[in-house]
């Protein structure tokens, strides 16, 4: 017997795993493998093809945090085995959700006593809270009817067609009608005056965003509530408003602390935040904020038998991880008012650094404006050559995910890149970004326009088959037609923004 | 000045957390406080009270697990910054999950083709499962009866009475009527014959459960079909099955491979399954699986920009971690077949370790089938003088967390208590159980019953006041009255399991 036959017979775990038959064989795709693999080559493996995964830290296109103190990651990893729900047997974790519920409620200004218990819940993130909160409103505006007599079937929500797409989802499949305010060029946020507008008696509520997706912008919360306070004493209807808060919610108290826009002003009945944007924790985490009791329809609440103790929940997920809240309070009570003022002021100012490298090139417009969420989002002056898709894809040669997307109705013409300045991301990277984002803007203007190709690759097919050759205007407005129908495809699948 | 005072006012980082002045302040409960604290402080702070939770791995109440091989925990914290809904960014996450979903189908027996690719997704658990399956059926029931020109507004779901509370969420929550077969003593769960009954036109589906969470029981699935395919038959209601596979997804297929139950049988068109109870993996993961595409509605589906690319998602949440998934996968193919196998028949064989412990005492009826999910569920012979709630209560002096309770309508007389065998559960902790059982128990018959002591509190306070004595029979008489209130008010709160 030949040596190396002895020694493929021996005990597997002698083997390294990159020595082992596990990397030579093909990992299983749509079954299950009959037989185990020790864990060190499962490991290995799965570690491996995630390699090919994008750089958490350089994608800039989230507004999730990616970083966080290896203290906090220890408390993650501890509490990884415990099932949140599970409130009788880990008193303290739930304890620490209510703490979190009552820090973020006073945060917001909620009209609360001195040892009153604000209202609220800690969610998988904001579109559960959102769905929530929706499902709030839509029962008690049902109640309300209902009372009154009057049909209750047709619900409606106002919003800015700028609405992440948690709340389409809301809509469709809480059977609740979405009637959005257009945005037009130069205004890409919900105009409060068009949106009371809207507003009929079956609209359960109108939903304003502080810190829209597209370009950081807070929307006019204060006048939409004031003009929604006339329209309600003239109608009647009494409807109210929720704050979308996922981004801003963290961002305006510590930023901004006189701007109004949350409990402070009296219609706004709930409010949603997301712990993992600025809240600094990974994902996972959201919040949803009542004004007061009366908000929560008592009949969505339900009391479950956990253990032999009442247990009041209102949440669509049951069991789930206890890390991320526990992440949250350890950064509520770790940085404080002078910590989260200070993560953001930095945020702030990155994003003005790499706002004035940026126009500094000459090259593009900034779309967002410097009060809002900590962003930059900029498009090409001129973009007829190369598009910002372009400098999207190139950038991620150099490792960085930098998002385009084109505006939502009414301004599908105009395309942003849009670069989310987050709690790790230093001047350091600002820097480096901008750098990067010029060579890539040299190369392009190196390279001929996608269109002038497809022209010239035309005339050579033509040339070939010998046909009539058409005259360059002709040819060029059958290329510029393919390109635009190019261009129109990709951008009615682009009407959801994320 | 005095010496303590300049070490005082020295560097705070000087300091042991324990020296600081940070263990001696009151940590905010309410309010965000000001200051930062250091993280040193904060992370020992928020540890220490955390030690007051129940350990995880003694929590015999949940089947979510609680245990992990290290190499996995390495994955998960390599991960737990991976936003997992940005699938351009991370496509190979993206890539693991739907290699999940492909191998969860095919051990469920979808009948797919040869590189098919199966239809589901996965959830953060199996609430948000079961909510994606019911919105699927109601959409597609609502779509067959406005073909029809028949109303579509009191759309119903026919389920047994032991169902989990997330199927009362969703009635409640999607506005669905829940009608419910009721339960008797020694059947516990959906008897099929009843269920078809209650089938009527508005039905959008039939729920069976496999692995009833209140003893572990699977129902008959097979029977159900047959049943349903007759009654179909006669009405051409064509009303579908959805499986609530939440525990028992991944032990029927290893222990009892020929049990039918699954895509097998024809009606059933979508079944769910926690990842995070026998899937083995930490809390925060489930999936659910379509028969085929006919039967999730095109319309449900959304089709997001996610940085350019087209991604088709139906989810309720948006932003969550990626480490389940990808625990889940490294679970799939570290283990394959043979190692799940191996692991359900551990939980099975240590399960009947603790039936025969228990049995062996003498004083227990055990309401659990040796067939179905490892559990025992056992009530007391004699519970006139102590009840299983006292044992529970006691149990906890040890560490052990089991939980008592009675049975939903109509067998609400019926008290158990439930331990759950998880795969990090060992014999030997199961000799241990039963020994600290037959302590409780032996100290439980020292102490008077509870009435004894009221009876015995109410004479003395009697011959207190020289009011006329009331006979015995009186006095036990109001006493059983006050103790009756008592169990009833504790009971009425009992109605929703988990």
């Amino acid at each position: 017997m030949v040596l190396s036959k002895t020694a493929s017979q021996t005990d597997v775990s002698v083997h390294s795993t990159f020595a082992s038959r596990y990397v030579r064989n093909s990992l299983p795709r749509f079954k299950m493998p009959e037989e185990s693999i020790p864990k060190e080559a499962a490991y290995q493996i799965i570690n491996d093809e995630l390699m090919l995964d994008g750089n958490p830290r350089l994608n800039l296109a989230s507004f999730v945090t990616t970083w966080m103190e290896p203290e906090c990651d220890k408390l993650i990893m501890d509490a990884v085995n415990k099932n949140y729900v599970d409130m009788d047997e880990y008193p303290v974790t739930t304890e620490l959700q209510n703490r979190c519920v009552n820090m973020i409620a006073h945060l917001f200004n909620a009209p609360l006593g001195d040892s009153e218990t604000a209202v609220g819940v800690g969610t998988v993130g904001s579109s559960e809270a959102i769905m929530l909160a929706g499902l709030a409103f839509k029962r008690k505006w049902q109640n309300k009817r209902k009372a009154e007599g009057k049909p209750y079937d047709k619900p409606n929500i106002v919003t800015g067609a700028n609405v992440q797409v948690c709340w389409e989802k809301f809509a469709r499949y809480f059977e609740v009608e979405l009637k959005e305010v257009k945005l037009r060029e130069g205004y890409y946020v919900m105009d409060p005056a068009k949106a009371v507008d809207m507003v009929d008696e079956n609209t359960i509520c109108v939903a304003a965003i502080l810190g829209s997706t597209l370009n950081g912008e807070f929307e006019d919360v204060k006048l939409l509530n004031d003009l929604l306070l006339e329209k309600n004493k003239e109608t009647g209807w009494d409807t109210p408003i929720h704050v979308d808060a996922a981004s801003g919610g963290f961002i305006a108290p510590f930023l901004y602390p006189e701007l109004e826009w949350d409990f402070r002003l009296p219609l706004v009945k709930s409010i949603n935040v997301s712990g993992h944007k600025y809240g600094l924790v990974y994902a996972g985490i959201g919040w949803v904020i009542w004004r007061n009791k009366e908000d929560l329809p008592e009949e969505l609440i339900f009391h479950i038998n956990y253990l032999g103790a009442d247990q009041p929940t209102f949440t669509l997920n049951f069991s789930k991880g206890s890390s991320q809240v526990i992440a949250q309070y350890y950064q509520l009570i770790r940085l404080g008012y002078e910590g989260y003022r200070n993560v953001m002021e930095n945020c702030h100012e990155n994003a003005m650094v790499l706002k004035r490298g940026l126009e500094k090139t000459g090259r593009f417009n900034i779309v967002s404006k410097d009060e809002g969420v900590p962003l930059v989002a900029f498009s090409l002056k001129d973009n007829k050559r190369h598009d910002e898709f372009e400098i999207a894809e190139m950038l991620r040669r150099f490792g960085w995910i930098v998002p385009a997307y084109t505006m939502p109705a009414d301004a599908q013409h105009v395309t942003v890149l849009r670069v989310v300045i987050r709690e790790d991301f230093s001047r350091t990277l600002a820097e480096r970004l901008v750098m990067d984002i010029e060579k890539v803007l040299h190369e392009l203007d190196t390279l001929p326009a996608k269109v002038n190709a497809k022209l010239a690759m035309a005339e050579e097919e033509n040339g070939k088959n010998g046909t009539v050759k058409k005259t360059a205007i002709e040819t060029q407005r059958e290329i510029t037609t393919y390109w635009k129908k190019y261009v129109n495809d990709r951008k009615t699948n682009k009407n959801k923004i994320c």
